[in-house]
């Protein structure tokens, strides 16, 4: 962000425009924009700091799995009993929440899992880009996870599948009412799977950014903008890991429905 | 708010121009990052695991095996030392009898021989007595012959030892 006082020096000149930048200015929302690395447009396939972050998020991911996991002690070194930890929590995720049957799907939510894990923690470095924040990247996400567990409903469970909306413990009256709220909360579930994790990242990282540009103008008093982030980068930490946690839990719950779909 | 001005102020996530290309790269991403994961990262730490999981059941099992040998051996050894001692027993108590067997053997031999030993002595005791009462008579004899011959009297034998034996006889 500009330093206000870098902006009054250069803007002395013209009057207008110095009146118009008096103060200081906090861009929290310049940090989510997408820029192509080389310069120039941005089309589908232009590298830009989406896959800069995006690239460097697998190679974190790997680098956990695989270089840490690389001496395939009996015994577990640090870095391979981290991995195996994440190992065993996704893995016992999957079996606790959408049962035994689920563990053929184990793969796909572990990826899911560690991309979201590593693009959240990474968006925590400084002038670093979270591609989580972004509401494009966490439909796509969502709506991956929404379709392919609804078509795998259809496909596990064929008509019976629709039995997930038709309440046979409710009595027969209230069950049409009971199908048309459980149908809305299923088709809102992509909505609430992904605006949750993009607004949590994208709120968290913008009231750092304001609080740091709050350190910059108080001048003296810095101290306490700076503990503020302080406090709030931890925050942050917790909230980076527990969206991992909620995005990777609420899939496994739509997979078990997909599975059972019987109340 | 949704269409971002030139100073970047607004909402970036919804830019709709930079959509296709977050989806595009998002997807290349996904899938490398599943192949991976699903090819590399995961076989490889749950055959970490599963070797774990092996070495420690069979660790417990060798474990118990040992425990159940331990236990054998306890119980063999407990038998031996029963069996031991009650063979001791058995030893002692044959000593014991052959001892006895032994012991009474050699005192019924002995009384045998005591008693044997008993009667000879008797028996010669009571020789030596008769053959001292028959000195007695023969001497007696002798000397009432020699007393009679000093006295000059014709002394007839045969009258003189009937007498000296009526009166043994009599005086014993």
């Amino acid at each position: 962000m500009k330093r206000p006082g870098q902006a009054s020096v250069r803007n002395k000149g013209t009057e207008t425009v110095a009146s118009e930048n008096t103060g200081f200015e906090i861009k929290p929302m310049e940090q989510f924009e997408v820029k192509a690395l080389f310069g120039g447009d941005i089309s589908w396939y232009t590298p830009t700091n989406v896959t800069l972050w995006m690239a460097l998020t697998v190679l974190a991911a790997s680098a956990l799995m695989i270089f840490g996991a690389r001496g395939r002690a009996l015994v577990p070194s640090r870095a391979q009993s981290a991995a195996e930890l994440t190992y065993g929590f996704v893995h016992n995720m999957v079996k606790d929440v959408a049962g035994h049957d689920a563990v053929r799907f184990f793969p796909h939510i572990f990826t899911l899992f560690m991309f979201v894990l590593f693009a959240n923690l990474l968006g925590l470095i400084p002038f670093a880009f979270t591609t989580t924040s972004h509401i494009a990247v966490t439909a796509v996400l969502a709506l991956t996870v929404f379709l392919s567990v609804t078509a795998l409903g259809f496909i596990l469970n064929g008509a019976k599948f629709l039995g997930l909306f038709w309440v046979s413990s409710a009595p027969l009256a209230l069950r049409p009412v009971l199908a048309l709220i459980e149908l809305i909360s299923y088709f809102a579930r992509p909505i609430s799977h992904s605006i949750r994790l993009a607004g949590a990242m994208m709120a968290g990282h913008a009231v750092a950014k304001v609080f740091a540009g709050f350190a910059g103008a108080l001048g003296a008093a810095f101290f306490v903008p700076v503990l503020a982030v302080t406090a709030l980068y931890a925050l942050e930490l917790l909230v980076a890991v527990i969206q991992a946690y909620v995005f990777t839990i609420l899939t496994c719950v739509y997979l078990r429905d997909a599975l059972h779909p019987s109340h | 708010m949704a269409e971002p001005t030139a100073n970047g102020v607004g909402m970036p996530q919804l830019d709709v121009t930079t959509f296709s290309n977050q989806i595009f790269w998002l997807i290349v991403t996904l899938a490398v990052l599943y192949y991976i994961m699903s090819r590399v990262a995961l076989p490889r730490i749950a055959s970490v695991l599963a070797d774990r999981r092996g070495t420690i059941t069979s660790d417990i099992a060798a474990a118990e095996e040992y425990k159940q040998k331990a236990r054998e051996a306890e119980e063999a050894y407990t038998k031996a030392l029963a069996d031991a001692r009650a063979e001791a027993n058995r030893i002692i108590e044959a000593a014991r009898a052959e001892m006895q067997a032994e012991l009474d053997v050699q005192m019924e031999k002995a009384d045998a021989e005591i008693s044997a030993k008993a009667a000879e002595s008797e028996r010669r005791i009571r020789d030596i007595r008769d053959s001292a009462m028959d000195m007695v008579s023969e001497v007696s004899n002798d000397i009432t012959v020699d007393i009679l011959s000093a006295f000059d009297a014709k002394a007839d034998k045969a009258r003189v030892t009937s007498a000296v034996s009526e009166r043994l006889k009599g005086g014993a």
